[in-house]
This record gives structure tokens, sequence and C-alpha cells, in this order.
């Protein structure tokens, strides 16, 4: 059985990224990369498609940007990578999940999705659920570790708010992967040759027998955040006792303490 | 208009921040309806009645003491097709993101996530959500259908507990028998009396620094910096955080050094925190980690070099050597706080 990873680009987290005069996202000429949490659940399919004997596919969803981080799967190892044209705006997650959903039938006798925890962009962390709906698949997000897969079951540990759990769950399941589930390996030089001569195949919607929602979800409007004044004030003083005193005095007159 | 809420709970008790979702739910509307599943429900109900809601929808099945997507969605879904709030909230903890995505998906309605201002405009719910680690704003709305939505930690206010409000809690039947849920909880090993860093009024973080302890490690310690590092997460920040009630954070290069486990990590690939006092202790202040405490109310920042970038984030700053100060530090509190 197939493993299928969905990922996107994401500008650098180093880059500026601001809203210029026409409303518009821009981070300059800053590179994108593949989302930073992605990297786990590429490595991760790369070897859980070897447990269950099928391919790891990666799938993007959305335009051509997309395609670095395609590549850069290709280049670390994966053995197809597709990309789904899809409506303009990432934040109306229902209309991803019905084309994810539909890309995973197209690839057919899939396994597992595996999803990266979240977008450090726009960050929704919706994708990965309502894709479960879609595909009306079993769904256990945070896993920090992949006990077994294959026998049609998994047998994870997930992180919660109140500690780790152990669960065991029916396949085919989506499931999301933290950081620390794995050490992902660098692309190495040949793979990088490879990726770079690589076409990648376009879906479009009706390639995939999908029936797109109308949009649930509406952006008004992209702001700059206001400013943030902060005046440093340096703590001085003789002695270690002196600055530590002087410091709670603030604390206290800010009514944080 | 009527709104729904759901509580998160966890070994019977209500998880306090569902207080910030029934405030935000009344400041839409004042129908608001409780929906409580797992052990004590029709308690928490009550409870959940004193900070604002003003209905219950209760389910008190063991199919639902623990956590689960499933059994937990099936059931969200069933009551928005019966009851059709034109709002559906909870707070944007791991299972409120989840389980509200889930639901959305299951009736073709629209979610936003983890927003921090909530307006309605008749039937147009508009909601503004940081993006980009902060470095952007968006301003969304979702103009029909059911409107889902759950809300950053700490951005809404819970209201005063009103102890004569009560709500008759109305008893429904789970969807899903245990038969047919698809996940099995084996083991659970619970962290226990930690408090949260999504929760927190005050975090007290660690970076890379802490690993410049002037203790000495023990001949056997093995890796003498992570000996050090972790000596100096136990027994420096850790009573500080104690003192102050607070809780423990650190930065990605501590956690990618060994000194202190993922789950502490601050930052834009750990977790996004806004506490009211944020206490950053030999942490450069990398736009990173910025990413995830810059919103915090005030910062402080303990840092011996006085060049760091953290000290543009930081209200007040102590160019010291953490080992140093922040020891003086905790034991002037304790007199202080007369701890
Ligand atoms: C994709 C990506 C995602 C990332 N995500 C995150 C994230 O989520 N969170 C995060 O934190 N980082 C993240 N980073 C890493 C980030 O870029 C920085 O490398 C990291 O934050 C640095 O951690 P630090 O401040 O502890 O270490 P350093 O930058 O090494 O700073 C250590 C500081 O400690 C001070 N110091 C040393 N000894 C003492 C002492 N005894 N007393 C007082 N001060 C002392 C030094 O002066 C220095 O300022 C990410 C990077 C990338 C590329
Ligand atoms: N348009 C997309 N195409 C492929 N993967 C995506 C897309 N949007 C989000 N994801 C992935 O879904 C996961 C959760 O993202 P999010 O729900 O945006 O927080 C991450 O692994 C993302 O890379």
């Amino acid at each position: 059985m197939h493993v299928v990873t969905f990922t996107r680009s994401t500008p650098d987290t180093a880059a500026k990224v601001e809203v210029n005069s026409s409303g518009a996202i821009t981070w300059g000429d800053a590179a994108t990369v593949v989302n930073p949490w992605d990297e786990y659940s590429l490595e991760e399919s790369i070897v859980r498609a070897k447990d269950l004997g099928g391919k790891a596919v990666v799938v993007a969803v959305g335009a051509e940007m997309h395609n670095e981080a395609l590549k850069h799967s290709l280049a670390m190892g994966l053995d197809e990578a597709y990309r789904v044209e899809a409506p303009a705006d990432p934040t109306d997650t229902l209309a991803f999940a019905v084309l994810a959903a539909a890309a995973v039938k197209k690839i057919g006798d899939v396994g597992l999705v595996i999803f990266g925890k979240e977008s450090i962009d726009i960050g929704t962390d919706s994708h990965a659920y309502q894709t479960a709906r879609k595909l009306g698949w079993t769904m256990v997000s945070n896993v920090s570790k992949i006990l077994s897969a294959g026998g049609g079951s998994l047998k994870v540990e997930r992180i919660t708010e109140h500690g780790k759990q152990v669960v065991t769950a029916s396949l085919p399941a989506v499931i999301t992967v933290l950081k620390g589930i794995n050490e992902p390996r660098y692309p190495s030089f040949i793979g990088i040759r490879k990726a770079s001569k690589a076409t990648i195949p376009v879906w479009s919607a009706g390639d995939l027998g999908a029936a797109l929602p109308g949009k649930t979800t509406e952006l008004v409007a992209y702001q700059n955040p206001p400013a943030r004044e902060v005046k440093t004030e340096i703590i001085e003083g003789a002695s270690m006792e002196e600055k530590a005193a002087k410091l709670i005095d603030k604390l206290l007159e800010e009514k944080v303490l | 208009m009527s709104v729904l809420v759901w509580i998160e709970t966890f070994e019977g008790s209500m998880n306090p921040s569902s207080r910030e979702a029934l405030a935000a739910a009344r400041g839409l509307s004042s129908t608001v309806t409780a929906a409580v599943f797992g052990k004590n429900a029709a308690a928490i109900a009550a409870e959940a009645a004193q900070y604002g809601a003003t209905a219950a929808v209760v389910c008190d099945d063991a199919t639902l003491h623990d956590y689960r997507l499933e059994p937990y969605a099936a059931l969200l879904t069933k009551l928005v097709q019966e009851h059709k709030p034109a709002v559906v909230l909870a707070v944007a903890t791991a299972a409120g993101r989840e389980l509200l995505s889930a639901s959305a998906a299951d009736v073709d309605a629209g979610i936003l996530s983890d927003v921090v201002e909530l307006t309605l405009n008749g039937d147009e719910l508009h909601a503004v959500k940081p993006a980009y680690a902060g470095k952007i704003i968006s301003k969304l709305a979702i103009k029909s259908g059911t409107k889902f939505v759950t809300l950053r930690g700490r951005a809404f206010k819970p209201l005063d507990a009103d102890p004569a409000a009560s709500v008759s809690p109305v008893a429904v039947a789970p969807v899903l028998s245990e038969a047919q849920i698809p996940v099995k909880i084996e083991a659970f090993e619970k962290e226990s009396g930690k408090v949260s860093l999504n929760d927190a009024a005050i975090i007290v973080s660690g970076g890379r620094g802490i690993a410049n302890n002037p203790k000495a490690a023990p001949a056997d310690a093995g890796d003498a910096a992570i000996w050090k590092a972790k000596d100096g997460f136990a027994s420096v920040l850790q009573p500080l955080v104690d003192t102050l009630g607070g809780a423990l954070g650190a930065s990605r290069a501590a956690v990618d050094a060994g000194f202190i486990p993922y789950e502490y990590q601050v930052g834009q690939t750990g977790k996004n925190v806004n506490p009211d006092l944020y206490i950053a202790c030999a942490i450069s202040g990398a736009i990173q980690h910025q990413a995830g405490m810059r919103n915090s109310k005030l910062i402080v920042a303990i840092n011996k070099d006085g060049e760091a970038p953290i000290f543009k984030l930081a209200r007040y700053g102590v160019v010291e050597d953490m080992y140093a100060f922040v020891p003086v530090l905790t034991a002037e509190l304790k007199k202080r706080l007369g701890k």
C-alpha cells in the first residue's frame, strides 16, 4: 500500500513578510522553503512506504510556487509528486479537503496519509482533519512515534496537552506528525539533480472527478500589524540584589505578578 | 441567533480555558448552548452556566470519557445538524481545533481557526487572525452557513462567575458505539501538575546559554553540556517558575541540543504563547523565537550580551549572567510575594 503526504511551499521563516500597497502579501526576493513541519512528514512517508511495500507520493494543492516544495520532496527521495490546481484562497480549507481526498482516491491503494503538524504561514491546523473526514478515514493527530504500521492497523505514541498516549487505530488512516519523530534526511546531490529535471504532473478538480464546494470562508483583507512600540529599559544597579528589587518593583507596577 | 460552545473536559473537570469560549459566545449572542461530553458532564454544564451558558446538552457516556476525535465529532456533528446553531465555538487547543475542523467538514461549513477577535454583522461573521507568525494580520469572514470558529487561548477574557445562573442540561445519547470507534487508547502517561504553556499567565524560558552553568558536571554525567543545561533548568529556572506559579519554556536551540523536550519549545515551530509576563533567559531572540512570544503582554530579557536582539523586544532588560542573577531574583521574589 502507498503512503501519501501533502506539502507546500512557505516563505523562509527569516523572510521579512509584509503587506504591500495593493494589499497582497510579499516577502521580497526571499526564498520559499518546504513548510518546515513537513520535513518530518516527508521523512516519515519515505520510511513508512517501505514498511507498507508501496510508493511514497507527495501532493501539493495550489499554485505553481508549490513546485519548489515538491522538488525538494523528490530530492529527499519521495517516489512521485503531483500538484493539484486549486482556488487561490488557501484559507478555505474545505475546498482543499475535497481535492486532497480526491487525489488520494485517484492515487489508489493508499494505506496512510501523513501531514505535518501545521503550516507555518497561515497555520489553519484544519487541512489534515478535514481531509480525513472527507476520506471517511481514521484520524490520529500529533504522532510522536509510529510503533507499528501494517496488517490493517497502526500503533503510535501521540502527545496531547495532558501527556503521552499510546493508541491503536485501524488503517487506512490520516496522521499528523510532530517534530522529533525522526531526523529528516538532507536531499542528496543525485536526488537534487533528478528532481530538478522532473516535470510535475498537474491535476485539475475535473481530472480528479471532484465537485468543488462553494467558498466557505472569505479573505477580507491582510494588514501589517501595528508597530509594537517598546521602549526598553535596562535595569541598572550596584548589586544583583538591587537589580532584582528594581525589576520586581517594575513588574508589580505593571501588574503582571 | 444561537451559539453552540464545545466545553473541553479532562478527567471529569472543565478545561478552564473553555470559559473564554463562553465569554466570546455571549459577546455574540444571548443564547449560548454548552455541549459537554464525558465524565461529570452535568456538573460541568452547571459550571458552564455560571460562566455564560444559557442552555446545555450533555452526554456522560463511557465512550466519551477520554477525548477521541471520532466519537466526539460524530456527536458534535449530530448536534449541529439538529440545533442548527449560527456559530460553533471552542478554544483553539489541539482537541478544539481538530474537533471543530472535522465537524465543519462533515456539514460542509466554513471554519476560522485561532482567531483573536470576533464580530457578527447581521449574518456575517468577521474575525481577525494573526498569520505568518504574527507578521501579518488577516481579516476573514464567513458569510453563510454554520460558522465554526476556534479562539486563540487567552485572547478572550472569561466572564466573572455568576453563582445564581443555572441551566437544565438535556442529556443526549452518543452516536458511535465502542465497536464503531476506530481508535483505542492503550496507555496514557500523564504529565502531572504542570501549568500548560498555552494557559500560563507567566512563562520563564531558557535558551542555549543555559549550558554555561558554572557548576561542574559529575565525572559520570556523560555529555557535560547536557548535564549542565538540565541542571540549570531544574535548579535555577524551575524555582523561579514555581515561585511565580508559571510555566517553563525553551528556545529551539535548547531543544535541539537535547537540553529539554520539544514540548517546551516556544516559537514558530513550537508553541505560540501570549502570557502576561514572559521572561527570556539566555535567549538571543531570533526571529523564529519572537514569532512564538512577541504577543506576550510584557517581556523581560536576561542576557549577558547587551547587544542581543531580544533586548529590542523586551520592556525590561537585565544584562547579567543568568546564573548570577536568576537565583537572586527568585530569592527576592519569595520575600516580596511572601512565599
Ligand atoms: C525553520 C526554522 C524554525 C525555527 N523555529 C524556532 C522556534 O520555534 N523556536 C525557537 O526558539 N527557535 C527557532 N528557530 C531557531 C532560531 O533561528 C534560533 O537558532 C534559536 O531561537 C536560538 O536559540 P537561543 O536564543 O537559545 O540560542 P542563541 O542564539 O545561541 O543565543 C543564546 C543566548 O544566550 C546568551 N547567554 C549565554 N550564556 C548566558 C548566561 N550564562 N547568562 C545569560 N545569557 C547567556 C547569549 O548571549 C545569547 O544571546 C528556527 C529556525 C528555523 C530555520
Ligand atoms: N495547499 C496545500 N497543499 C498541500 N499541503 C498543504 C496545503 N495546505 C496545507 N497543507 C499541509 O497541511 C498540514 C497542516 O497545515 P495547516 O492546516 O495549514 O496548519 C501541513 O503539513 C501543510 O503543509
